[in-house]
């Protein structure tokens, strides 16, 4: 702690614990502990608590104090917390049984204080913060802390009430981690005290039979089993396995969504978990039934289906049949990656029963029973259930499919990528699907080519892109274009993509919609469009200098929208392209680097976006790296080239660059008033400064230099370009054609005169870390109760 | 109260409602389906069409070659299109009062009846509807007048050859009764009947009805009609949409509180989300221009145009087809996009919003200034030098059967760059196309129906059948009195459609079921009128005395005469039997009723079981027994061989013979309850 926050500080604990002080601020509270957090985990929290007398004063004051502000109240808890999680500060604290009288039973919890909910939520963050040592979780069990947490977990505040049951697992976690090296079995009397407490209380709850309390205890089990995977927990399980399987037995099922978040949670003991499974399974086994897929084909239950329960919520009405289904394929979407676990993940089943919602919401299906009459008249037209089966479908694509199934896919796919009734949202899933099942068909293919089956999916595929590209809702339009450039930045090599694609017009319906009067499609074909151009499928080369033909040639085109484009959103997808391009070697733009690069920057200069200005740094950078070569570290391996030549090659190099005007780019950056602007010059910087190290000019001519050396601002390089720009502008006007502005010398004295490394780390600090420190944060405090000295004079 | 159904289209609907001595017609549609079975009428003379063989029997016949011509195994009359025109002999139409009407489609026989029926009754209707209602009259005549035909087929309506055409001839229906197209004359005369009306305006009929229009939400001046009587309100909804497009939304809050519904002119294509089809329209038409092919849309010159340009004119400059030419062609074009500017009043409220600014409330204008729309009266004259493709155009008759559209079908019809995009979803597209067989041409289906779909409906029901409760059924406030709203409707809606038959959501679900209706079928509506309003006199109404029998509730007995005229009912002093003497002093009231006297009191109350039995045991009946039935009670006097049975609305005292016990124990009774 710096001395001036430690000569603040008892002036603030002052005002603290004066009940004629009021602190109306919390956040300065809030502000405070992260600091006490800071600065106990940075230094001794022992010493402080020496150093500070004021501080332990405070916990005492606050203890005595009968009618206390809660938030003060609160504070103190939580302020405790934080010093006892270490062992010799809670010893110390321990002395004076300040610990004691705010966290037992005697302490706050009989107090009026306790009614206030951030009282109560003080005590249990402050309790959770002390749970670090034996001693503290010691302390908990003699006091009776433990049975205060306990009855919290049913606190009607719900930030209490999850408090309470995150700590509870924090508890047993920490007590059962501590014990590690003893093997663990069943019996009681093998765990630890503390742990067969809370154990022992999780148990009654799951026997209780009251929904709240089943809730409770099933909630802290699954926060457990996510968290925590030490073999202690299977041992646990096997406690806890007769329990929650008597819960699944009862009818009607109690608290039936903390079971399945449970399950969901841990996939470990078969037997239950296929009970679980079966429950998620069979609002989805109702709809194949109600379809009546064709018998022989593998149901997803093998009992048959008698749950009325499910059937009845399925149909009661139009909303809770939607939401069950969508619950339901948004859990199994979730489990789908850990398929492999699940020995009998029903792949087949789960693609025919997704596959008959699709159908029932477009009223393709046709219903078997009257259940399915009930269901056709719910699910058509249902946006929700069609999206999430659009999702779980994607999904799906996962998975070994029998070719049969796939045909299914493909045709239902086409149907609602076809269809005028999808709406923009459902579109878009449709698209995402359709390209998670284009992209697994072409992963099983042997040969190098798209299968025939995908070829034929193509050939009906883009009749319906080129419709969808021209729909007058730009959202279809945006999908769309995404769904082309993903497919493209995939497939852009196969030739049977290539054909398919050059023969529609949809590259020609991707350039027109550059001039889209929505943003969002603009920058997405400008997307799609630098994407096409890359894999060469764009019917217009994009070479840099203008042709005489009529057409604008792609570059130019990208160019205008990069000066004159009013929105940010497709001017950044402009200089992302361009970067693209730059990195990847595009042919045409390989041509000629240096013009290319050039007339971007000229226009990224003046953009008033800095994302836009961002962008084009790191276009600079690739173009840099390109001509420079990689950092010397990054390359460990490359060819050492003699000194001479490579100090020729650089002098040669910064001429060039200079020509370009690239370094006036990179050093008005520098002096940008958006911080990432400036940051990301700064690294361009030091990267060149890194490079040009061996570079003799570099390491300074004389003793004038070497005093400079690393010493400048930006301020300075601000008046240093100024004056560039005006010499530039007396010369002669043949010179100033030439345009080289700069010498390689003077961006070598740049180099070398700007503190760049103080530079980069006053830019890694964030705009307002003055405001933040925790000295201003105590003059802050008190400052708004009018203890600071300069306000004095105020009084008069 | 009946409903005699004069049309089997359920949304050219021609209903007559027979309601408390009032004869209403309920629209007055023309089925225009029938002109399908003719040949298209060209406009310039097209070898193609008058090249088309002869149709000959099976035996070889060939006595019907010259009026039924064959084209790709379709066979068509080589005559002037005839209209299938509503029921005229269900019902004798000079009988009816009134006809409303509820949008311009739905007015299209009114010269039929108006002119041949003997009707002499009004019509109503809004002005909008009038005025759009006269130019597709005026299209429809001017269509079928510019291409005289000579021959008039009529052979092959005979019964007997009828039965030996091939289908769909065979099956059409009465076609003797088919008529010619109806002349400007008649249609002048027919719309001169009509008296114009306001959204919410009241009109008495004969003092027995009120009927008024509401907004229905469809069409410009669209609306739904409430026929009600005091305690009646039966509401005649046809044609409404929910949708917001152009004209004023739908007004459902006053249809709330009917006793019956008949629903008419909902969607013809309740699969197709009329925004999905908007989009479709837009990118197929986007890229057959693209192409270089031309688009043609089939349409009628007023409704869903207005929003297919107002959407165009958002799509144009995205699509890139700002270069290219809207033709907007009809002998009506002019008018149909003037007027559509002038109604403000009956349009929707942010277009209404626009007249403020000044701004003209449809974008077309602009269209039209900036010479991207043109609008021509025909394809003769100006149109055929300015015509630039390629290009989009307009026209009708959506039938492919008469108007301009016959032109560009023959014109554009073999090359496959070139489109036909339906949008109207009055006619089946592969019937409008048959006789343009062989066909290169692009076909789009993309049907644009604004009017309610299912959903909506059953929404709407729910809507209207929260009901309050009526004044005259509050009298037990805690008991809500759910009178059943009727449904009645083309039978259309009551199953699902032939080719989606496991569409169940695709029909009218409600409680009752509904009512469905067929061509010329007679409906008893069963609903039942219970109440009517009478007035009484002052004078009468002083000399009452009411007796409260009841907490809030009295009662008094009326002498009076009931006077009926106009549908007027009215209680007056009934004339005094005995002159009285002349004289000036005014006698009281109370005086002057006659017949008082010969009233046995009424009698109001009940028996408390219990105290009757203590009342006859203090009278000294002492072998009382009671006994409970379903009903009531029956109390014995076991030796006095009598049984005195009480129900809830009589009492019987049965005693054998003896006249003096019944008088005592009828006096007994009559103690427990109250006289007036």
């Amino acid at each position: 702690m710096d001395i001036e926050c430690s000569r603040l500080l008892p002036s603030v604990c002052a005002v603290l614990v004066d009940p004629k002080q009021f602190v109306a601020d919390d956040t300065c509270l809030e502000k405070l502990l992260d600091w006490f957090k800071t600065v106990t985990e940075a230094e001794s929290s022992l010493l402080v608590l020496q150093e500070n007398p004021c501080l332990t004063e405070l916990l005492f004051h606050v203890v005595k104090l009968q009618d206390v502000n809660s938030n003060i109240l609160s504070f103190t808890l939580r302020l405790a917390g934080i010093f006892a999680a270490h062992e010799n500060s809670f010893q110390y604290l321990q002395q004076g049984e300040v610990l004691l009288s705010l966290f037992s039973e005697a302490g706050p919890l009989s107090r009026p204080a306790w009614e206030d909910p951030s009282v109560r939520s003080g005590w249990i963050q402050g309790v959770g913060s002390m749970v670090q040592h034996e001693r503290a979780v010691q302390f908990l069990c003699d006091c009776g802390a433990i049975d205060v947490i306990f009855s919290l977990q049913g606190d009607p505040s719900l930030f209490v009430a999850s408090t309470a049951s995150q700590l509870l697992v924090h508890i047993l976690g920490f007590t059962m981690h501590s014990r590690r090296a003893v093997p663990l079995t069943t019996q009681d009397c093998d765990w630890p005290v503390c742990a067969r407490m809370i154990v022992g209380h999780i148990e009654e709850s799951l026997r209780s039979g009251t929904v709240p309390q089943i809730t409770q205890a099933l909630n802290v089990l699954t926060t457990l089993f996510g968290r925590c995977h030490e073999s202690w927990t299977e041992v646990l399980w096997m406690r806890m396995n007769p329990f929650v399987g008597s819960l699944l037995e009862k009818e009607p099922l109690l608290a039936a969504h903390s079971l399945v978040d449970l399950f969901l949670s841990m996939a470990r003991p078969q037997t239950l978990r296929t009970k679980a499974f079966n429950i998620l399974l069979q609002p989805l086994a109702c709809v194949l039934q109600a379809a009546s897929q064709p018998t022989g084909s593998p149901g997803l239950l093998d009992e048959s289906l008698n749950d009325s329960v499910i059937t009845d919520i399925l149909l009661s009405s139009k909303s809770s049949c939607a939401g069950l289904l969508c619950q339901t394929l948004a859990h199994l979407e979730e489990l789908q990656p850990m398929s492999h676990l699940l020995i009998d993940w029903p792949h087949v089943p789960l693609l025919s029963a997704v596959m008959t919602i699709l159908r029932f919401c477009s009223g393709l299906a046709t219903p078997a029973s009257s259940v399915g009459d009930r269901l056709c008249g719910i699910l058509i037209g249902c946006f929700r259930v069609q999206r999430s089966a659009l999702d779980f479908l994607g999904t799906l694509s996962q998975g070994p499919s029998p070719s049969e199934l796939i045909r299914g896919v493909v045709e239902i796919l086409l149907v609602y990528l076809k269809s005028p009734d999808s709406s923009p949202t459902v579109l878009k899933k449709a698209f995402q699907a359709t390209l998670k099942w284009l992209l697994s068909l072409s992963k099983t293919s042997t040969s190098s080519d798209l299968c025939p089956q995908t070829q034929h999916f193509l050939r009906d595929l883009f009749p319906i892109l080129q419709k969808r590209l021209c729909s007058p809702c730009w959202e279809v339009r945006d999908s769309a274009l995404e769904f082309l450039t993903q497919l493209t930045k995939h497939w852009g090599g196969r030739a049977g993509f290539r054909q398919a694609l050059l023969s529609s017009e949809v590259p020609e319906l991707a350039e027109d919609l550059l001039r889209d009067p929505e943003s969002y499609v603009r920058a997405s074909a400008v997307t799609a469009m630098g994407q096409l151009s890359s894999r060469g499928l764009c019917s217009n080369p994009i070479g840099t200098g203008s042709k005489n033909d009529e057409k604008k040639s792609l570059f130019l085109e990208l160019l205008e929208i990069l000066s004159t484009d009013s929105e940010g959103f497709p001017r950044r997808a402009v200089i992302q392209v361009f970067t693209e391009w730059l990195r990847e070697g595009h042919t045409d733009v390989s041509k000629d680097k240096e013009q290319f690069v050039t007339k971007v920057l000229q226009v990224v200069s003046c953009d008033l976006d800095w994302e836009v200005r961002v962008q084009g740094l790191e276009l600079a950078l690739v173009f840099l790296v390109q001509t420079l070569g990689q950092h010397e570290t990054e390359c460990p391996y490359a060819v050492e080239m003699s000194s001479v030549t490579q100090s020729t090659q650089l002098t040669e190099s910064l001429q060039m660059l200079c020509h370009m005007k690239l370094f006036d780019f990179i050093f008005s950056a520098l002096c940008d008033c958006d911080r990432p602007v400036a940051r990301k010059s700064c690294d361009i910087l030091l990267y060149l400064k890194a490079k040009l190290a061996h570079h003799g000019s570099l390491q300074g001519s004389g003793e004038a230099c070497t005093e400079s050396l690393g010493t400048q601002n930006t301020a300075w390089l601000e008046t240093t370009l100024r004056k560039w720009k005006a010499r530039d502008q007396g010369q002669p006007s043949e010179v100033a054609d030439r345009g080289d502005c700069q010498e390689p010398d003077d961006v070598l004295e740049v180099l070398r005169s700007v503190d760049l490394e103080g530079l980069r780390g006053t830019l890694a600090k964030s705009s307002d870390h003055i405001e933040k420190s925790p000295q201003s944060l105590l003059q802050d405090m008190l400052a708004t109760v009018g203890i600071l000295e300069e306000n004095e004079a105020d009084c008069y | 109260m009946k409903l005699y159904s004069l049309s089997g289209h359920p949304t050219l609907p021609c209903n007559v409602l027979k309601f408390k001595s009032t004869t209403i017609m309920l629209d007055c549609g023309l089925d225009m389906t029938s002109t399908l079975n003719f040949l298209p009428l060209p406009l310039v003379q097209s070898p193609r069409l008058s090249n088309l063989p002869g149709w000959a029997l099976k035996d070889g016949n060939t006595f019907l070659d010259k009026e039924l011509k064959e084209c790709s195994g379709h066979v068509f009359v080589d005559s002037v299109p005839e209209f299938c025109l509503p029921e005229t002999e269900l019902i004798d139409l000079s009988t009816v009062d009134v006809i409303l009407i509820s949008n311009y489609h739905c007015m299209m026989a009114l010269p039929y009846i108006t002119e041949h029926t003997g009707f002499t009754g009004t019509v109503y209707a809004t002005e909008p509807t009038v005025q759009i209602g006269r130019l597709l009259m005026e299209e429809l005549v001017n269509f079928i007048e510019r291409v005289p035909k000579a021959q008039s087929a009529s052979l092959w309506k005979n019964k007997e050859v009828q039965r030996l055409l091939p289908a769909p001839l065979k099956d059409a229906v009465e076609v003797s009764t088919w008529r010619r197209c109806y002349t400007m004359q008649e249609v002048n005369s027919a719309l001169s009947k009509i008296q114009l009306v306001g959204y919410s305006q009241k009109i008495e009929l004969f003092g027995a009805v009120q009927v008024t229009p509401l907004s229905s939400g469809y069409a410009l001046g669209s609306s739904n009609w409430i026929i009600q009587s005091h305690y009646e309100k039966v509401s005649y909804v046809s044609g409404s949409s929910l949708l917001t497009t152009h004209p004023q939304p739908m007004d459902q809050t006053s249809l709330k509180n009917s006793d019956v519904l008949i629903l008419t002119g909902l969607t013809q294509i309740p699969t197709a989300n009329p925004d999905g089809m908007v989009g479709e329209f837009c990118s197929n038409l986007a890229l057959t221009v693209r192409n270089g092919g031309n688009v043609l849309i089939p349409c009628y010159p007023s409704g869903v145009i207005y929003d297919l340009l107002e959407c165009l004119y958002q799509y144009i400059d995205s699509a890139g087809l700002s270069n290219v030419p809207f033709y907007f062609i009809s002998p009506v074009a002019n008018s149909s996009l003037e007027f559509a500017q002038i109604f403000a009043e009956w349009l929707c409220h942010n277009k209404q919003t626009k007249v403020y600014l000044p701004e003209p409330p449809f974008p077309h204008a602009e269209l039209i200034q900036t010479n991207k729309l043109k609008h021509y009266p025909s394809i003769h004259g100006d149109f055929s030098n300015e015509f630039k493709q390629p290009c989009v155009v307009f026209t009708g008759h959506p039938s492919l059967r008469f108007g301009d559209v016959v032109h560009f079908m023959e014109l554009w019809g073999k090359s496959s760059l070139n489109t036909v995009i339906f949008t109207e979803p009055d006619f089946s597209y592969l019937d409008a196309l048959a006789p343009y067989q062989p066909l290169a041409m692009k076909c789009i289906y993309c049907p644009i129906d604004t009017r309610l779909n299912f959903i909506q409906v059953s929404k709407l029901l729910k809507e209207v059948q929260m009901r309050k409760l009526r004044p005259e059924r509050r009298r037990d406030s805690h008991k809500v009195a759910q009178v059943p709203l009727h449904v009645v409707c083309p039978e259309q809606y009551t199953q699902p459609p032939p080719a989606q038959a496991h569409r169940m959501d695709l029909v009218i679900d409600c409680q009752p079921p509904a009512m469905s209706y067929r061509r010329a079928e007679v409906l008893a509506l069963p609903f039942k009128r219970r109440y009517e309003k009478i007035e009484i006199m002052p004078e009468l109404a002083d000399s009452l005395v009411p007796l409260e029998i009841k907490p809030g509730i009295s009662l008094a007995t009326v002498s009076a005469v009931l006077h009926t005229k106009d549908n007027k009912h009215v209680l007056q002093s009934p004339p005094r039997p005995i002159q009285p003497p002349a004289s000036k002093k005014r006698k009281r009231v109370s005086d002057d009723i006659p017949d008082c006297k010969l009233l046995k009191p009424l009698l109001s109350g009940s028996i408390p079981v219990d105290q009757f039995v203590q009342t006859l045991e203090k009278h000294g009946f002492s072998d009382v027994k009671v006994e409970d039935t379903a009903k009531g009670h029956i109390v014995l006097l076991q030796e006095a061989e009598t049984l005195i049975q009480i129900e809830e609305d009589s009492t019987h005292i049965i005693c054998d013979n003896d006249e003096m016990l019944r008088v005592r124990l009828r006096d007994l009774v009559l103690k427990f309850l109250q006289k007036f």
